[in-house]
C-alpha cells in the first residue's frame, strides 16, 4: 500500500472520487477562462454602448447588458481573473504567515507557543469582516490591499493546524536523527518537519480559496472591493442591486459564477481531505 | 462552578488587552498619523474635528502613552465624538444601533437551531437515505452560496415579482395602523427576509455538524447498552444520543458569533436596516474613524461575551467540564 508514497496514493484515491474530480475539472475550466479571457469574451468588458442599456438576455448578449450597455457575459468572463487572483494571493499570504507562526509555536513550545496561541485567540475574537472593513477604510480600497487584508486576517486556522502537526511530528525518530546529525533548528523546522505537515495545509488552502473568493465578492458588492470599471463578480451584482426592479439578469448570472466557483473549490478540498487521510471520512 | 467561572473570567483579561492593542495598532496602521490621513482624504472634516482627534489620542506623546490614554477612556466607554456633521458621542450612536442587530442575530440563531438539529438528527439516523443525500447537496450549496446574492434573488422573487414582502427598512413608510397588532405584523414582515438570510449561512454548517456528532455518538457503548436493554429506538435517539451529540454544538454556537456579527454588515446594508452593521458600513464609507474604532472594539467584546456564555452553558450542561 505504501509503495507509492503518500501523494501518489492520495492522488489515486482522489481520482476515484467523482465529486472531487468534477470540482477539479471546474477549477481547471475557470483557470482556462481567466487565462483566455481576451479570446473567450465576445466583447470588450469595458465597451459602453448607450443604445443597448439594460437589455435582457438575447442571442447577441447571452447574459444581457448592464446600465452602461456593457456585455455582462464578457464582464463575467473577465471577472474570473479577479477571483482567481484574490483566491490564490490571499490564501498564499495566509499560508505563509500561518505555517511560519504555527511551526515556531509547535516546535519550540513554552512561552513562545503560549504567546503565539494567545495572539491567535485574540485575532479570532474580531469579527473578520469588521477587521477587514476597518483596515480597508484606513487604506485605499484596491485589489492588492484586499488580497493582503484577507490574507493577514485569515491565517489563524492554518497556524493552529500546523502547530498541531508539529506537536506530534517533533517527537518522531526522523527529527531526532536530524538533530543528532547536527541540523540547525531552522533546517529541522522547514526542511524536515514542515514538508510532513503539508497535507492538512493543502486541504485548508483549497477551502480557504473559496472563502477568500466569497469575501472579495462581498466586499466588491458593498463597493469597498475591486473598484469599477474593473469587472468583478461582486461589483456586477452591485449593478444588479441598483437596478433590481428592472434587470434581474444583472443579479442572476454573476451569482452563479460565484456559487459554482466556490462549490468547485469546496468539492476539491473535501475530496483532498478524504484522499489524504481516509481515516477521517465520515 | 464558581471557581470555574472565576478562572474563565481571569482568562479573559489578556484577551481583552490583546483586542485593545490590535485595535490600536489598526488605527495607527495608516501611513502617517490618523489625523494626517483625515486631512488628506476627507475635505469635509473640520479643523476642530482634527484637533479633537489629536487630543483624543494625545498624538504629541510617545506611542505607549497614547495607548494608555486611549485605554483609560475606553474603560469609561469613551470613544470620542463622531466626525459626521451631527458630531455626537460615538458610544451613543452605537448603543442605539445595537439592539436591532442583536435581535436579528438571536432570532436567526434560534431559527438555525430549530431547523438544523432535526435535519442533522434525521440525516444521521437515516444515513445514505434519499433525505440524507438531499441534505448533503443542500449543505454543499449552502457553504458555497454568497448570502448577499441569495438576498438579491429573494428580494427579486418575494419583493419585486410577487410583492409579498417589503425589501427594505424596518417599517413601512407612511403606514399608520390602528392597532399594535398591525404594527407588530408590519415589523415581522420586514424582518422575515433579513432573519432568514442571516440564518442561512449557519444552517448548512450546523446541520452537518449535528449529523457528524450524531453519527459518532451512535457508535458509543452507552447507546449499545440502551438498545440492549430494550429501549424503543425513539428514546435511544432523542434521549440518550441527541443530548450527548448536542454538547459540542454549544461551543460552535459561541464560535459562530463573530461570523454572525460580521455578516450583519452585509444584510443590514442590503435591507437598509438601521443596525450596527449599517452604521459600520456608513462610517467606513465616510471614514468616520472614531465610530469605526468603537464598533471594531465592541464587536470583539461581543464575541468574547458570546464565547463566555457558550463556555458557561457548556459547563452547566456537562458535569465533566466543571468538575475538572
Amino acid at each position: 500500500m505504501y509503495e507509492h508514497g503518500l501523494w501518489a496514493e492520495s492522488f489515486r484515491r482522489l481520482r476515484k472520487d467523482r465529486l472531487a474530480v468534477s470540482g477539479g475539472i471546474l477549477v481547471i475550466f475557470l483557470f482556462i477562462c481567466s487565462f483566455l479571457a481576451p479570446l473567450l469574451a465576445p466583447y470588450d468588458p469595458g465597451e459602453i454602448n448607450v443604445r443597448e442599456v439594460i437589455s435582457p438576455p438575447s442571442l447577441k448578449h447571452p447574459m444581457g447588458t448592464d446600465q452602461l450597455g456593457r456585455d455582462v457575459l464578457s464582464r463575467v468572463i473577465w471577472g474570473s481573473r479577479i477571483s482567481l487572483k484574490v483566491g490564490f494571493v490571499a490564501v498564499g499570504i495566509a499560508i505563509v504567515i500561518g505555517a511560519f507562526l504555527g511551526a515556531i509555536s509547535g516546535y519550540y513550545g513554552g512561552w513562545i507557543d503560549t504567546l503565539i496561541m494567545r495572539f491567535v485567540d485574540v485575532m479570532l475574537c474580531f469579527p473578520t469582516f469588521f477587521l477587514i472593513l476597518a483596515v480597508i477604510a484606513l487604506l485605499e480600497p484596491s485589489i492588492w490591499n484586499i488580497m493582503v487584508v484577507i490574507g493577514v486576517t485569515g491565517w489563524m486556522g492554518v497556524a493552529r493546524l500546523v502547530r498541531a502537526e508539529f506537536l506530534s511530528l517533533r517527537e518522531r525518530e526522523f527529527v531526532l536523527a536530524a538533530r543528532a546529525l547536527g541540523s540547525s533548528d531552522l533546517r529541522i523546522i522547514f526542511l524536515h518537519i514542515l514538508p510532513n505537515a503539508l497535507a492538512p495545509v493543502l486541504v485548508s488552502a483549497t477551502l480557504g480559496v473559496s472563502g477568500a473568493i466569497l469575501t472579495e465578492s462581498a466586499l466588491s458588492f458593498l463597493g469597498i472591493g475591486v473598484q469599477p470599471p474593473t469587472p468583478s463578480w461582486g461589483n456586477i451584482l452591485t449593478a444588479g442591486k441598483d437596478n433590481i426592479e428592472i434587470a434581474w439578469w444583472l443579479s442572476l448570472y454573476p451569482g452563479f459564477a460565484i456559487l459554482f466557483t466556490v462549490l468547485a473549490y469546496n468539492l476539491l478540498g473535501e475530496g483532498l481531505r478524504d484522499a489524504l487521510d481516509p481515516r477521517l471520512k465520515v | 462552578m464558581f471557581a470555574y467561572l472565576v478562572k474563565r473570567l481571569i482568562l479573559m483579561i489578556p484577551l481583552f488587552f490583546g483586542i485593545t492593542l490590535i485595535s490600536f495598532i489598526v488605527m495607527h496602521l495608516a501611513p502617517g498619523s490618523p489625523t494626517d490621513l483625515q486631512t488628506q482624504m476627507n475635505p469635509k472634516v473640520s479643523v476642530e474635528a482634527i484637533q479633537r482627534l489629536r487630543a483624543f489620542y494625545g498624538l504629541d506623546k510617545p506611542v505607549h502613552v497614547q495607548y494608555l490614554i486611549w485605554l483609560k477612556r475606553l474603560v469609561k466607554l469613551d470613544f470620542g465624538n463622531s466626525f459626521s456633521p451631527d458630531n455626537r458621542k460615538v458610544v451613543d450612536k452605537i448603543s442605539e444601533r445595537i439592539p436591532i442587530t442583536i435581535i436579528i442575530n438571536l432570532l436567526s440563531l434560534f431559527l438555525i437551531l430549530l431547523v438544523a438539529i432535526p435535519i442533522g438528527v434525521l440525516s444521521a439516523t437515516h444515513k445514505n437515505s434519499l433525505f440524507d443525500k438531499f441534505t448533503t447537496v443542500f449543505v454543499f450549496i449552502g457553504f458555497a452560496m454568497p448570502t448577499f446574492w441569495l438576498a438579491l434573488l429573494l428580494m427579486i422573487l418575494f419583493g419585486v415579482q410577487l410583492g409579498w414582502l417589503p425589501i427594505s427598512g424596518l417599517k413601512s413608510l407612511g403606514y399608520m395602523p390602528s392597532s399594535y397588532l398591525l404594527i407588530f405584523l408590519d415589523r415581522v414582515k420586514h424582518l422575515i427576509l433579513p432573519v432568514l438570510l442571516s440564518a442561512f449561512g449557519g444552517l448548512a454548517g450546523f446541520s452537518r455538524y449535528v449529523r457528524s456528532n450524531m453519527l459518532e455518538v451512535i457508535q458509543q457503548d452507552y447507546i449499545k447498552t440502551a438498545r440492549a436493554k430494550g429501549l424503543p429506538e425513539r428514546q435511544v435517539v432523542y434521549h440518550h444520543a441527541l443530548r450527548n451529540a448536542l454538547l459540542p454544538v454549544i461551543t460552535i454556537l459561541g464560535l459562530s458569533v463573530p461570523g454572525l456579527i460580521g455578516g450583519s454588515v452585509i444584510f443590514e446594508t442590503i435591507f437598509a436596516i438601521p443596525g450596527m452593521g449599517q452604521l459600520f458600513y456608513g462610517s467606513v464609507m465616510a471614514r468616520d474613524y472614531p465610530v469605526i474604532m468603537g464598533i471594531l472594539v465592541i464587536g470583539a467584546f461581543l464575541t468574547l461575551l458570546g464565547n463566555l456564555v457558550a463556555d458557561i452553558s457548556y459547563s452547566l450542561a456537562d458535569p465533566r467540564i466543571r468538575n475538572n
